[in-house]
């Protein structure tokens, strides 16, 4: 396949960027789009030019860290796939292919396609964990009777794996789905509820306080994230946070 | 941090006052309805509306539903831009979104402007304003719209006002933390019709009116 990127290229953190043209050959549609990628760097390290700097780790959908915004479409034009999972048998020979980094205030751009998604991490820090007593007499999870249906909600949330296509395909730059999804995991089960009050007001805190915008319910993140996270999170999300903002003694 | 200054209080009272302003339209579209029937029982409906006490007091309650409603939504729009400081080179937002559910803003001010306008010509002149000797309301209603490029402009407007409510129901809906498996098609269905029996009904007013005498 012969194709044509434009590559957003920038040299560092809040410097000016610009689009690039690079012409590339020889690509074979059972490349998955990151190998393809690796092909252009290959050859720009050769010609003596700096390759395009982006994420990447697990290269099998599974740790978040690969994004990139593929002709105007987070993840590309696939759906359920990250860009790891996404193969050049989806474009045509002879296309024109626009990637871009996330685009979000909250996700600023280190270099080239690389965003910082340090703020998901500290919306993290801010509630979405349990505090479990590991010294000794630890239970076993299964000693908890839960119902089927809520284990299979929280685990659903639970596979969203952070890599942030929802902001970036949100209009806003709204991060509810992730959060929505975080918090979900934890406050369908009983080991989470015990600080499910003071979780969903201290993320949604976080989340307000790094900048992302605010839903207005398009639905476009449900049907970018990879994971198929479902809207149904943030309308559980809003409930939790009505519920903890009407009954919260602070 | 507040919670009705927080991202998540704010969608409950663009929510709230929504669904409020959804109700107050079924009852305006009911009033006006009468117009069709008879210039009798609208001229009666209406000064029942002027007149009653409670009707009254809600017009505080609807006056400020509406400047909340507004004034959140700009805020909102206000934060959202400034939450994307950058715009994508290629975007494609029409393959995972609905233009309705992208252009809230846009077919919310331009009903504000239509506000503005039919304020000025009906309500004004209704509460405060000298209405010409021997003219009832039904005139006044059914008069304005002898003027074509107006109907058109009441129409076009109806017309927006129904893309704002096709995605703002089921919308209010959602952000109020009311999603069910079992009911959410049901809510968006019932959007779907509400928002085109406010659109149509409206509009049949306004072009009978235009093209029956
Ligand atoms: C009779 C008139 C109106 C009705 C019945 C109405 C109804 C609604 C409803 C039900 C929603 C969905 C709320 C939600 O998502 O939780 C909404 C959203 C919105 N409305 Fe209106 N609206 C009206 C007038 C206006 C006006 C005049 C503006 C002017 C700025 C406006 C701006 C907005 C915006 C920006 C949103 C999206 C906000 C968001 O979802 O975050 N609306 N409207
Ligand atoms: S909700 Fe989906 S799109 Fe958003 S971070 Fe999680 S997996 Fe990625
Ligand atoms: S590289 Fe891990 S999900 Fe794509």
């Amino acid at each position: 396949m012969k194709l044509t990127l434009k590559i957003w290229r920038q040299a560092g953190p809040g410097k000016a960027g610009k689009m690039e043209t690079y012409p590339i050959d020889g690509i074979s549609p059972d490349m998955s789009f990151l190998e393809m990628l690796d092909v252009l760097n290959n050859k720009l390290v050769t010609e003596g030019q700096e390759p395009v700097a982006f994420d990447h780790d697990c290269r099998e959908g599974i740790c978040g860290a690969c994004s990139l915004y593929i002709n105007g479409e987070a993840h590309g034009p696939d759906r359920g796939v990250t860009t790891c999972q996404l193969h050049m048998r989806k474009f045509k020979d002879g296309d024109t292919i626009y990637i871009e980094p996330w685009r979000a205030k909250a996700f600023p751009v280190i270099k080239d396609l690389v965003v910082d998604r340090g703020a998901f991490d500290r919306i993290m820090a801010a509630g979405g964990f349990v505090s479990v007593n590991t010294s000794g007499n630890t239970l076993d999870a299964n000693s908890i009777p839960i119902p089927k249906d809520d284990a299979d909600k929280a685990f659903d949330a639970a596979t969203c794996i952070g890599c942030g296509a929802c902001v970036a395909s949100c209009k806003n730059s709204s991060a509810m789905l992730f959060v929505s999804a975080k918090v979900s995991q934890l406050a369908l089960l009983p080991q989470g509820r015990v600080e499910a009050q003071r979780r969903v007001l201290n993320m949604v805190e976080q989340m307000d306080k790094e900048g992302f915008g605010n839903c207005t319910n398009t639905g476009a993140c449900e049907v970018e994230c990879p994971k198929g996270i479902s809207l149904e999170n943030i309308a559980r999300m809003n409930r939790e946070y009505i519920k903890a903002g009407l009954l919260s003694e602070s | 941090m507040g919670f009705f200054t927080s991202s998540i209080g704010r969608k409950i009272v663009m929510s709230l006052t929504g669904l409020f302003l959804i109700t107050f339209l079924i009852v305006h579209l009911g009033v006006n309805l009468l117009t069709l029937v008879s210039a009798e029982l609208f001229n009666e409906a209406s000064h029942f509306m002027a007149t009653n006490p409670l009707i009254q007091a809600m017009q505080y309650v609807l006056a400020l539903g509406f400047v909340l409603h507004i004034s959140q939504g700009i805020i909102l729009q206000i934060r959202n831009k400034q939450a994307r400081p950058q715009n994508y080179a290629m975007n494609k937002p029409a393959t995972n979104s609905s233009w309705s559910s992208r252009s809230m803003i846009l077919t919310g001010l331009l009903i504000l402007l239509f506000l503005i306008l039919h304020l000025k010509d009906y309500f004004w002149v209704m509460k405060f304003g000298e209405m010409p000797a021997g003219q009832t309301d039904y005139d006044l209603v059914t008069g304005l719209f002898q003027n074509k490029l107006y109907t058109l402009i009441y129409v076009a407007s109806f017309i927006l006002l129904g893309f704002h409510l096709d995605h703002g129901f089921q919308s209010a809906f959602q952000s109020a933390g009311v999603n069910h498996r079992k009911y959410t098609p049901m809510i968006r269905k019932i959007g779907r019709v509400y928002s085109l029996l406010m659109a149509l009904g409206f509009s049949l007013i306004a072009l009978y009116f235009s093209f029956a005498n």
